[in-house]
């Protein structure tokens, strides 16, 4: 078989278990979504007569046969027909689509903070393992790893916010409607506000690309290229950046990007401490009221962004390190 | 090899208990680990303070100054009384009150007993699932192996804290509410054991795929012993190291899921408040200035959650033979 036959079977698999995942985590919705708590309970006031109840139970299409109510799920998932919210009578997938440009733009301003602080933090300890800033960043990463990302946010709104005032503590600040998108980033209330929560959300990132690229690192600068490279007298300079540093960044990207779906899952944490308009503000709201169509909306949702990140980064990780083409399996998700 | 095998027989039942523990000390404190241990300052001050901090758990109602739960001893006029250094009321509150009066103190020691009452009991529960997962699917490997890992391998791909939200939310859908408090801590444990489950699960099976190869297990296998005493016994002991240092730092993450699902109102109720719950409910009261509500219970849950991170670091170095 070629080159070009190999990597298509590859890709072909790779579509193939994507499908079965986004298939399994559709049954888990539907499944969520027909036997967990009494919708209509949520609803309605204590005072609503039972032939009003009855009346709505129709309407919702919850008297249906089973098979028919998940055959109808389905083919209502594939057209982006998420159901009604029990909570606030409203569609889901407007509902999520409203929410989502707050999220991604958080979880995107974040994953960009955590990899451009991290990248060479992670540099600098790796080549001067002893120096005291190197010390410093050690422990920065191990409270990274070790305080809970709540409690960043807390602190962070009791100093910035609270006791300095500099920043706002709570919302996303002024937004502007460019298109369907509602963005942040345009105005200065906006970014103000953005500030506290990318940092409590990239917090966790930063230590994990740090204390990668630092043993990357560590393992890259012991190997014989990079000997041959100075003894061929290759300035520091182009040693550190060229080739050691180049061949680090390829798990770095790809942690990096199987990450970005954590970050979406995460901000479900910062964007509560922040009261930040996100869908993940919308999940836990969801989780309280027991709101089922939206918990499993965004349980599909959050399952699409995983399953096409992974697919993305196992493609490109594919595309850049040869040795992979013989072993497609090696390229694992990390917790 | 025979000979040497059955002096070794011989010789093992004479030594009395106490004997034999006397011996295994001294080989403990002559050995590598304990070396490892003693050289290593931050790992002596985290064991110290885990042990302070397990140890004022579980001796709560002894140490603590004032019993948090007894609404009898609660006094309102006591409420938002600031840390003794900041403004010193002689009502010997060290870190001030909360909004119903109750000494944060006592609030955080019994916190922290609910806090490592979850963790613990949650990580038991994840380590009793991976491991018979593991075992199960290294040793008969197949169809049941493919099944297993799959499902590990998607789970994986998924953060805990969302898969330990989601049970959550759906027990919350299937109990009425009213019965909700009374199972929370139940919840907790279920949904964060089930989690945490499959690093444990990767680690014993590839152990177990190593060792069902060996000469010892095939023996075992010929003379008739039932496979699931060869797992036990032999098999099991084998991988106990790296399942421990697992265990160790899962125990942080466990302690660190509870805390955040409790201070995002789906974990431990405020009539049975772990550290999440007490910086939840102190959250309130930041921006009017009372801090100390949500700070202090911060810094314990941190600095437990740090002291077991460094001391599950130390036995991951300390327990890797190429490390040494």
């Amino acid at each position: 078989m070629g080159t070009m036959g190999v990597m298509a079977a590859f890709v072909l698999r790779r579509i193939f278990q994507a499908i079965i995942v986004m298939l399994v985590v559709s049954l888990l919705a539907f499944v969520m979504f027909t036997f967990v708590g009494d919708p209509i309970a949520q609803m309605v006031g204590q005072d609503t007569s039972l032939a009003d109840r009855a009346a709505l139970r129709d309407r919702l299409g919850l008297n249906d046969p089973i098979i028919l109510q998940y055959a109808r799920y389905l083919g209502n998932v594939v057209q982006g027909d998420f159901g009604i919210s029990f909570r606030t009578a409203r569609r889901v997938d407007v509902l999520l689509a409203e929410r989502m440009p707050a999220t991604l733009e958080l979880a995107l301003v974040a994953a960009l903070y955590a990899l451009l602080a991290g990248v060479p933090m992670g540099v600098y300890t790796g080549l001067y393992p002893d120096r005291w800033l190197s010390r410093v960043f050690q422990a920065v990463s191990l409270a990274g790893i070790s305080l809970p990302t709540f409690f960043i946010g807390i602190l962070l709104i009791l100093f910035f916010g609270v006791v300095l005032g500099w920043l706002p503590t709570f919302g996303r600040g002024q937004t502007v409607q460019v298109g369907w998108w509602s963005t942040g980033l345009l105005t200065v209330s906006g970014l103000k506000s953005l500030i506290m929560p990318a940092f409590t959300l990239g917090m966790f990132q930063l230590t994990l690309i740090m204390r990668l690229v630092r043993s990357e690192m560590l393992e890259v600068l012991r190997t014989d290229y990079i000997k041959f490279a100075r003894a061929r007298g290759l300035s520091n300079r182009a040693v550190h950046f060229g080739h050691a540093l180049k061949n680090t960044l390829v798990p770095v990207i790809t942690i990096t990007g199987l990450q970005l779906g954590s970050l979406i899952a995460f901000a479900i944490i910062t964007e509560t401490v922040f009261q930040w308009p996100g869908m993940g503000l919308l999940f836990l709201q969801a989780i309280q009221f027991v709101d089922i169509p939206v918990m499993s909306t965004y349980l599909i949702l959050v399952a699409a962004f995983f399953v096409v990140i992974n697919l993305v980064v196992d493609l490109l990780y594919y595309a850049v390190d040869p040795r992979l083409r013989m072993d497609s399996s090696a390229a694992g998700a990390t917790g | 090899m025979t000979k040497a095998v059955s002096d070794d027989l011989e010789i093992e039942p004479r030594l009395t208990p106490a004997r034999r523990l006397v011996d295994g000390l001294r080989r403990f404190f002559d050995g590598d680990i304990w070396h490892s241990f003693k050289s290593s300052r931050i790992t002596v001050v985290a064991t110290v303070i885990t042990l302070v901090i397990f140890l004022a758990a579980l001796f709560a109602p002894l140490v603590s100054p004032s019993n948090p739960y007894d609404l009898a001893t609660l006094n309102l006029l006591d409420a938002f009384t600031a840390p003794v250094w900041v403004d010193d009321t002689g009502a010997g509150f060290l870190l001030g009150t909360d909004d119903q009066g109750r000494d944060m103190l006592s609030a955080i020691i019994f916190g922290t007993r609910v806090s490592l009452l979850v963790g613990f009991a949650s990580i038991f529960f994840a380590m009793v699932i991976g491991i018979s997962l593991g075992l199960l699917s290294g040793y008969v490997g197949g169809l049941t192996d493919a099944v297993i890992m799959r499902i590990a391998d998607i789970q994986l791909s998924f953060p805990a804290i969302l898969i330990a939200l989601l049970i959550d939310g759906v027990v919350r859908g299937v109990l009425p509410s009213d019965r909700h408090n009374d199972v929370a801590v139940w919840v907790l444990i279920f949904a964060i054991g089930i989690s945490n489950w499959v690093q444990f699960a990767r680690t014993v099976r590839g152990s177990c795929m190593v060792e069902r190869n060996k000469e010892y297990v095939q023996a075992a296998r010929v003379i008739g012993i039932h496979p699931i005493v060869i797992m036990l016994r032999h098999v099991l002991p084998n991988v106990m190291g790296p399942v421990l240092v697992i265990a160790t730092i899962g125990l942080a993450v466990a302690v660190l899921t509870e805390a955040t699902l409790s201070f995002l109102g789906v974990g431990m109720p405020p009539t049975r408040p772990s550290l999440g719950t007490l910086v939840n409910t102190g959250q309130n009261f930041l921006a009017s200035g009372e801090w100390w509500i949500a700070v202090f219970p911060g810094l314990a849950l941190a600095t437990l959650v740090l002291a077991v991170n460094l001391l599950g670091d130390w036995l991951r170095d300390a327990l890797n033979p190429k490390l040494r």
